[in-house]
């Protein structure tokens, strides 16, 4: 089925005199991983954060499932969609527990057992059941971000973003949150990826975006992409990251 | 009413303002030898001044104005009233102001202190070029706060009869029998003078900023 | 007089005015917090009008001196009717004026909880409410204590001021003791010393307070 479940339509954003989003457009289809590389600075953590309405953007509009998001109806529609922040973010007063329940509990206004239920059964997943009842300051940065994933997943999301989930992490823990994800992706979830995980990306994604200056410049399957991309900045692009992480370009 | 009471308002801002001063710059000078010593002294040195700084913040204004009001003339020394107001403040100004300047100090980090010494810096030198330049600047905030609360706490002065602002108030009130309008004319003078010192601080503040480096909150 | 004469003949005279200068501080400090928070939240996450009440009045009571408020409240109500008796003037008074100042403390440690903690809570479909009351109150109140602290023990010190308007709190008693039998060096020595252990013993069991109310994990004052 052609089930378009996020649709971007010319999304604009400008802070101060500088334009960050010049227009991108794309749609994401049910059960795909897009993955989104470029730069930084290029605007790609704004796009996420205008699809959820963290921030308000200037001109375009988002569509989820066919439902327009508007500030008006911004929080409803947040529940549907899961975010995962590059800090973590997770709520430093309350247990591993509380963090993936507090969705559940007073979002969803679901009872104390059934969150509870919901929320033992994402750490599961997430392989953190041991780490329940410990405080984000206890946990390392991979454990604070697989918390952080199953707190997104606890409100049962239609679609999950993640913003360089795990650029703040110390290499050796990238692995175990990479292998959450890709998990995930695996059982059918709708995720739109901001990351420099190359690896990641060309095994995990169905479709690659390349985004450079605002505007999408290149777009293709990972193997269109890594293999021949089409425009020249893409091609240095790859070619730097690949001198970088050491992984050669077939 | 406001505007025939206004040249006694203002004889008792000038009397405020006066004591406020007086006891600022008396603590100032009291303070800095005091917050050096307890950063670059001896464990002697630093116990003393250590004591010395948390009796006087841990005991009321009140008290200290009575004990050198009332309770000096028993040893012979007898201070009129306006004397003692400023030597009680100032002794208890001077026990925060050496918290500032110590914080101050103490903000500046020591890896600069180390690179300056691996020039070949004498102690001195360091503090001179290093450190009293940058903890100068740390400090202006907090003492601007210091600032307010030496003027508020002038009306204190009160209790002892000096004829400071509120006091003149009071006289006022006590001829014309407005007390809600004649305080509350007092209290806006405060805040006109509270308000220009922490504008002017500010604007002295901004003159000496280094441009790009963050201003650090010093906390005590 | 000896000194150990005075002691015994000030100390329950003393120690009665203690027990009122007590109930003012923590009458004081405990409401002061809840008004504060309230007018915390109004400042920051308010409305623009409410916003700007709240800073308004905040920068009033800050900016004047907090006898002058508790002249206003004793001696300028009467023109109204309003004929508050110096214990309850006092109570207003030092409430208000408290508030004001823990308005400000809270403020700063909401602020130094940082924006992540707001986003994350909208993230997961929170009101903006509902992330106040829920993640970032609990946090920065408990971010406040130090300050809260230092405010109790502030008040506890400036209570004397209200024996200006008659309240029978510590410092009246003194300056009755003292009036009557002239030992006046001895006798605010022996209030000053008072004053001092309350202040220390303060400081020590609200220390003791913090640390365990501290979150596990966490170093005091850290992020």
């Amino acid at each position: 089925m052609d089930d378009v479940v996020l649709k971007v339509e010319d999304l604009r954003k400008r802070f101060g005199s500088l334009e960050v989003l010049k227009g991108v457009s794309f749609e994401v289809r049910r059960g795909q991983t897009v993955v989104i590389l470029g730069p930084s600075g290029t605007g790609k953590s704004t796009l996420l954060a205008c699809i959820n309405r963290l921030v308000e953007p200037d001109s375009g509009r988002v569509f989820l499932e066919g439902e327009e998001i508007t500030s008006k109806n911004a929080q409803k529609m947040r529940q549907k969609i899961g975010f995962v922040f590059q800090d973590f973010n997770l709520f430093n007063h309350l247990t591993a527990l509380d963090n993936v329940r507090i969705g559940p509990m007073k979002v969803q206004k679901l009872s104390k057992e059934e969150a509870t239920e919901i929320a033992l059964e994402q750490l599961r997943k997430v392989g953190l059941l041991d780490k329940a009842n410990h405080y984000p300051s206890q946990l390392s940065g991979g454990q604070k971000q697989r918390v952080a994933i199953a707190r997104a997943l606890a409100m049962r999301p239609t679609l999950v973003l993640f913003d360089e989930p795990t650029s703040a992490l110390d290499p050796e823990l990238i692995g175990e949150v990479l292998s959450v994800m890709t998990d995930l992706a695996k059982e059918g979830m709708t995720m739109v990826v901001v990351t420099h995980e190359l690896g990641f990306a060309r095994s995990v994604a169905n479709e690659i975006i390349f985004m450079e200056g605002g505007v999408i410049l290149e777009r293709g399957t990972p193997e269109e992409f890594f293999t021949n991309p089409k425009t020249d900045r893409a091609r240095q692009f790859l070619k730097k990251l690949s001198e970088l992480y050491g992984e050669k370009a077939r | 009413m406001i505007v025939e009471s206004l040249p006694f308002l203002l004889k008792g801002t000038l009397v405020t303002v006066w004591l406020t001063a007086l006891s600022l710059s008396l603590g100032l000078i009291i303070a800095v030898p005091v917050s050096f010593l307890q950063v670059y002294g001896g464990r002697v040195s630093r116990f003393i001044c250590s004591i010395y700084e948390k009796t006087f913040r841990s005991i009321p204004l009140l008290v200290l104005l009575m004990l050198i009001f009332y309770g000096l003339p028993e040893i012979g020394i007898r201070l009129e009233p306006f004397l003692a107001c400023v030597l009680g403040l100032a002794i208890r100004s001077s026990a925060y102001q050496s918290q500032i300047f110590r914080g101050a100090i103490l903000s500046v980090s020591k890896g600069q202190t180390l690179a300056a010494y691996s020039l070949g810096m004498s102690r001195m030198q360091t503090f001179w070029h290093v450190v009293f330049p940058q903890a100068l600047r740390f400090s202006i905030a907090p003492w601007t706060n210091e600032l307010t609360v030496v003027l508020k706490d002038s009306s204190m002065a009160y209790a002892l009869g000096v004829v400071e602002l509120l006091r003149q108030g009071s006289y006022i009130v006590a001829r014309t029998y407005e007390p809600m309008l004649i305080f509350l004319t007092c209290a806006a003078i405060y805040l006109i003078l509270t308000v220009s010192a922490n504008k002017i601080f500010a604007a002295i503040e901004k003159k000496l900023t280094i441009p790009g480096f963050e201003m650090r909150e010093v906390l005590h | 007089m000896s000194f150990l004469q005075i002691v015994q003949q000030a100390l329950p005279r003393l120690l009665n005015g203690l027990v009122v200068t007590l109930y003012l501080t923590m009458f004081a400090a405990g409401a002061g917090l809840l008004i504060g928070t309230a007018l915390c939240v109004g400042r920051v996450f308010a409305n623009r009008f409410v916003s700007m009440l709240c800073a308004g009045f905040i920068e009033l009571i800050r900016g004047t001196p907090m006898l002058v408020q508790l002249f206003i409240l004793y001696y300028g109500l009467p023109v109204y009717g309003i004929r508050l008796s110096p214990l309850v003037a006092a109570l207003i008074g030092f409430t208000i004026n408290s508030a004001a100042y823990q308005a400000e403390y809270i403020r700063g440690a909401v602020q130094s909880i940082g924006a992540g903690q707001m986003r994350a809570a909208y993230s997961i479909g929170m009101s903006k409410w509902q992330a106040v009351r829920l993640i970032i109150l609990p946090q920065a109140l408990r971010r406040v204590i130090p300050a809260w602290t230092n405010e109790f023990i502030y008040l506890l010190k400036y209570t004397s001021m209200a024996y200006i308007i008659g309240a029978p709190e510590m410092m009246a008693q003194a300056k009755f003791i003292a009036s009557r039998n002239f030992e006046f060096f001895k006798v605010y020595l022996l209030t000053a010393l008072i004053y001092l252990s309350i202040v220390w013993l303060s400081a020590y069991v609200f220390s003791q307070l913090e640390k365990k109310l501290r979150i596990p994990g966490t170093i005091l004052g850290e992020r």
